[in-house]
């Protein structure tokens, strides 16, 4: 097992070491407080009824026998609602639009599939709420279920949505006007475009052409949704749940019950697991309608096979990629053709992964042409680096062959044609500040991994590399000092992924003092200013950038309070790295003692900061896999697995190494063994983990990481989001590998071993 | 979940009574690795769970020398795969008691349990039938012994009467210069169930197949008993021709289903290659040797 760092230059005391996390201790002797926790008096309990039909006329509800059933205290539908008005809200990594929401979370008209919420019933006991979904009668006129972006596009399928037109998607995210082009079922058409892709072929001595495609995969988060809402008599109305970000659950929640914003108070409890897919809300509004009804608080808490049929995976895809190439191994162009399901309502990460997929490379001319595509299963939520797995399985395979067919070295061909400063990206800017392409292959190239000899002639070696751009967005940090010298900080932040201990480390770096007296804590929607989701890789980096201005601006007030303490003028105060404060005649005071200072010279200090950052970079990240075939069984076995990313700057190594090592595992898990098993009617088979197969400890073996450390100009200490990337290679690694090792190239993922022995009779055919 | 009547008998004779009165709704509780997730998501109708693991009767194990080993219906897999007698002499069964569920799950799940579920794809019942096992069974109308081979009917059906109780499993002493061999096959390496799944075990004399007993799991409404492969090499010198010819046999044996964990072709081809590596292994330990 194998831990590297590439050392940055600078040295520090606290940022760089591997402490426990805050909230550790809590959470591993299960004392942590998650939704799942709240107990209130009075409390009902909710449970949902859900479509059995993947596409069908809702015609009549009747909850008349429900509602009789001794326990049973509310029964609600769609038209309990509030109006939903026709507003898109930002959501950061996804766009939210009020009126699909509303009809998401309680179906209108039609049943838009398998899983989708009918009814929901409160009741004095969850058994009881169950007892009364099933006497809960619906009638469905059912419909033929569209169930491929092929059959959704197909002129005789008619729109699942009969008044949404095609728009023109003006950026990723923003939906413009709609378009010249109408097609069935799409939702929106994106089109990115640099230099001029018919001289670009002409150039090219060599052109391939592939088709991909790739599945249906969940997050797969340990924590299944849940939410309890409470309902006042005045209208105030307070949510407990677990969520990524608890702003955006209170903005939507305003928005969707029609409660001005004041009035709606979130409190985030600990999350177990999100990746993208706590974003969105599911039943906290039929939690708090519930509420409102009975005036008692109402908790919800989704059972796993409901959190697979009904929460938002990831987009299954089809993807067609033609790539040009001089006889040197030049890219010379590349013309990508992505349609992404994006499940019943609109909003599939396609021009995400239309944009990450070039991104490592300096390619002249280019164009990716991107469907956002309705089908009959849910609608698709945000899952880390959305849309990009899958656009880099297509073009990192389709490189793999330009350097067989070419006979050039696989980590050659990628250094070949590596982006680096200048160099111009799919939409037509200019590639993101600290690019690192190059190192990174360097490192991947002087790796043990890669020059270890392969040991028998079923193993095969793979490699793939992939690229996620970090989001910016608002945080805001306040903190104030203790008189023992002790510090609270807090922020919007929703902990996740160990942010508690990667910002109080900031802080404490800043201020040089000790990483245990930093107090951080998450606070709730009434208690700090707006922050943005925990997600897009920002967290450890905007937020950051908050802590460390609220540790600067704290840093000039104890100057000034020392100042006034010695009876000096501030600038013969001298603020040590250490944390001890000097002046003149061996004038000097450790942190510690601050605290006593600040009581007599006007009390305590305190400091806020928001931040909204411009500068935003891209990761790189690099897989190495070793693969062995089984060719009479078609299984794949993963034997050695290495990872490589830059990082900026590794504020806590040990997690951002743990970040890289699941999103290396969730990859592997996309190319191997996960995907929604769905029969020709739509209805999910497979939603228990026993047949969602995500990958064990028995399957992946320990990734070895690499950390490479070109700093972020952008942030002050140089941190990269590093939670993203790490997913991004492995599939395309993964299959190149099973290429090596047996010489049929997957293009369908997950290729697992039914998909797999069909390739391998195939090729033993020829 | 459904609320549900717990009992604790501490005899058979009551156990029995209790299932007697609730009658088919009340279901005999062991490890509950199945039937609680059933009624817990309403698969079944459930009233009432019989806990039975405070009777003597049906924990635990043991080898009485020329009469064979007995398992209590109860016992939880662990307490199996960790006997050294089993270990030495009824190996197929510790490949199966290994495999079932996850770590976890082997605390708890039971040979009794797995029969009584009866799942086409149960990792124990091909090695229990080709082991000749015979299940004991106590009902309001005394004893009964089924031979496994018989106690599946279909999919989660089985001879077992609402009010009978397996209690025991018993399994004769294997003869000399015999070995078998339990292999399942399944896309990832833990937690799955079973995309085919295949028992061996084979008498040799010498290098000529003695006798020979097949069973293969998930290619059909029960675990099936596939005499038609025993009588093809029976008595043949063996070699892997003889193998590669027997398992053609397959694609007329079996006509399993498409559903979500595997294809009707890939399980034919992977019953092929199941059968021959069980029986190379089985050969392996009828020499007395270990299998990697």
């Amino acid at each position: 097992m194998v831990s590297t760092q590439k050392k940055a230059d600078k040295t520090y005391k606290v940022i760089g070491t591997r402490p426990v996390r805050p909230d550790g201790l809590d959470k591993v002797t299960g004392r942590a407080k998650y939704g799942a926790d709240i107990q209130l008096p009075g409390m009902l309990f909710g449970r949902v009824l859900r479509s059995p039909h993947a596409h069908a006329i809702i015609k009549k509800i009747d909850t008349s026998k429900a509602l009789a059933l001794p326990g049973v205290k509310s029964v609600i539908t769609h038209k309990d609602l509030p109006t939903a008005a026709d507003i898109a809200l930002d959501l950061g990594e996804t766009t939210s639009n009020m009126k699909w929401l509303c009809d998401k979370v309680l179906a209108a008209e039609k049943a838009l599939f398998h899983g989708h919420a009918i009814a929901a019933v409160a009741a004095v006991d969850p058994h009881i709420a169950e007892d009364a979904l099933a006497l809960i009668d619906v009638e469905y006129e059912i419909l033929e279920p569209v169930l491929s972006v092929h059959t959704a596009m197909d002129k005789k399928t008619p729109n699942i949505h009969p008044n949404m037109k095609t728009v023109d998607m003006i950026a990723r995210f923003q939906a413009g006007e709609p378009s010249k082009v109408q097609i069935n079922n799409v939702a929106s058409i994106l089109d990115l475009e640099l230099g001029d892709l018919d001289a670009g072929f002409k150039e090219a001595d060599i052109i391939i052409e592939r088709e991909f495609e790739t599945g249906t995969y969940h997050q797969g988060y340990i924590e299944s949704h849940n939410g309890t809402a409470q309902w006042n008599e005045n209208d105030e109305v307070t949510v407990w749940l677990s969520t990524q970000g608890h702003f955006n659950a209170r903005d939507v929640l305003s928005k969707l019950l029609q409660v001005p914003m004041s009035k709606v108070k979130v409190i985030p409890m600990e999350i177990g697991g999100g990746f993208g897919g706590k974003i969105p809300m599911y039943m906290e509004p039929l939690a708090a309608i519930m509420s409102k009804q009975t005036g008692k608080p109402v908790k919800m808490h989704m059972q796993r096979d409901e959190v697979l049929l009904a929460t938002g995976p990831t987009s299954a895809t089809y993807i067609k990629v033609k790539v040009g190439a001089k006889n040197d191994g030049t890219i010379v162009a590349a013309d990508a053709y992505l349609a992404y399901e994006s499940g019943a309502y609109p909003g599939s990460p396609v021009g995400a992964g239309a944009a990450s997929m070039f991104l490592p490379y300096n390619i002249a001319n280019l164009r990716a042409h991107c469907l956002d595509v309705i089908v009959n299963k849910p609608h698709t939520a945000a899952y880390r680096a959305p849309g990009t797995p899958a656009a880099a399985f297509a073009i990192e395979s389709i490189i793999d062959e330009l350097a067989e067919k070419l006979e050039i070295d696989p980590i050659t061909i990628r250094m070949h044609n590596a982006a680096e400063e200048g160099t111009r990206t799919s939409d037509g800017r200019l590639a993101p500040a600290s690019l690192a392409v190059k190192e990174l292959l360097e490192e991947a190239q002087a790796t043990e991994h890669w020059n270890a000899e392969l040991s028998d002639p079923s193993i095969g070696r793979g490699i793939a590399i992939g690229a996620w751009g970090n989001a910016g967005l608002e945080s805001n940090a306040y903190a104030s000092i203790n008189s023992d010298g002790t510090i609270n900080l807090n922020t919007g932040s929703v902990d996740i992924g160990g942010q508690r201990a990667s910002l109080a480390m900031q802080l404490a770096e800043t201020l040089g003092v000790d990483y245990d007296s930093i107090k951080p804590q998450v606070s709730d929607t009434d208690s700090i200013g707006y922050t943005a989701v925990t997600g897009g890789s920002r967290t450890t980096f905007a937020s950051g950038i908050a802590v460390v201005e609220v540790g600067n601006k704290l840093k000039e007030q104890i100057i000034d309070r020392v100042a006034t303490f010695w009876e000096i003028d501030a600038s013969q105060v001298h603020y040590g790295d250490d944390g001890t404060l000097n002046g003149p005649e061996d004038k000097s005071i450790k942190f510690s003692g601050i605290g006593k200072i600040l009581s007599r010279t006007g009390g305590t200090i305190q400091a806020s900061a928001t931040v909204k950052p411009n500068t935003q970079v891209a990761t790189f990240g690099c897989h190495i896999v070793d693969v062995k075939v089984d060719e009479e069984t078609g299984k794949v076995d993963i034997l050695r697995s290495t990872a490589l990313q830059d990082v900026g700057k590794a504020i806590h190594p040990a997690y951002v190494e743990g970040q890289i090592q699941g999103g290396i595992l969730q990859g592997i898990g996309m190319a191997l063994y996960e995907e929604y098993y769905y029969d020709d009617k739509g209805i999910l088979k497979n939603a228990s983990l026993l047949d969602y197969r995500m990958p064990t400890s028995y399957d992946v073996p320990f990734t070895e990481t690499t950390l490479i450390e070109k700093p972020n100009p952008g942030h002050p200490f140089g941190v990269k989001g590093v939670g993203e990337v790490p997913i991004v290679p492995p599939l395309a690694a993964v299959a190149n590998a099973i290429y090596n090792a047996v010489g049929v190239r997957p293009n369908i993922l997950p290729v697992n071993p039914r998909r797999l022995s069909v390739l391998l009779k195939e090729k033993n055919k020829k | 979940m459904q609320d549900v009547s717990y009992y604790r008998p501490s005899s058979i004779k009551e156990a029995i009574k209790i299932l007697s009165e609730h009658g088919p709704t009340a279901k005999v509780l062991a490890g509950g690795t199945d039937v609680i997730v059933q009624a817990r998501e309403r698969t079944k109708k459930i009233t009432a769970f019989v806990d039975i693991k405070k009777i003597p009767d049906v924990m635990g194990l043991g080898i009485e020398g020329h009469r064979g080993l007995t398992i209590g219906a109860a016992t939880p897999m662990y307490q199996i795969y960790n006997h050294s007698g089993v270990q030495e002499e009824y190996p197929a069964i510790i490949d199966s008691a290994n495999i079932i569920g996850g770590k976890a799950i082997q605390g708890r799940a039971s040979l009794g349990g797995n029969l009584c579920n009866g799942s086409p794809a149960a990792d124990t019942i091909p090695t229990l039938i080709v082991l000749e096992g015979t299940a004991n069974i106590i009902g309001p109308n005394g004893e009964r012994k089924i031979a496994i081979e018989d106690f599946c009917t279909g999919p989660g059906k089985t001879l077992l009467q609402h009010d009978e109780i397996l209690i025991s499993l018993h399994f004769k002493r294997p003869a000399p210069f015999s070995g078998s061999r339990f292999i399942r096959f399944i896309p990832r390496n833990e937690m799955d169930i079973a995309v085919v799944n295949v028992a061996s075990q084979i008498q040799m004399d010498g290098n000529k197949i003695e006798s020979s007993r097949v069973a293969i799991g998930a290619c059909a409404p029960t675990p099936l008993l596939l005499k038609e492969i025993s009588n093809f090499i029976q008595g043949k010198e063996l070699s892997q021709d003889l193998l590669e010819n027997a398992a053609e046999l397959f694609n007329n044996l079996i006509t399993p289903i498409e559903d979500m964990r595997g294809s009707p072709e890939h399980r034919v081809d992977l019953a092929k290659t199941l059968f021959k590596r069980t029986m190379n292994d089985a050969v392996i330990r009828s020499n007395g040797e270990k299998v990697q």
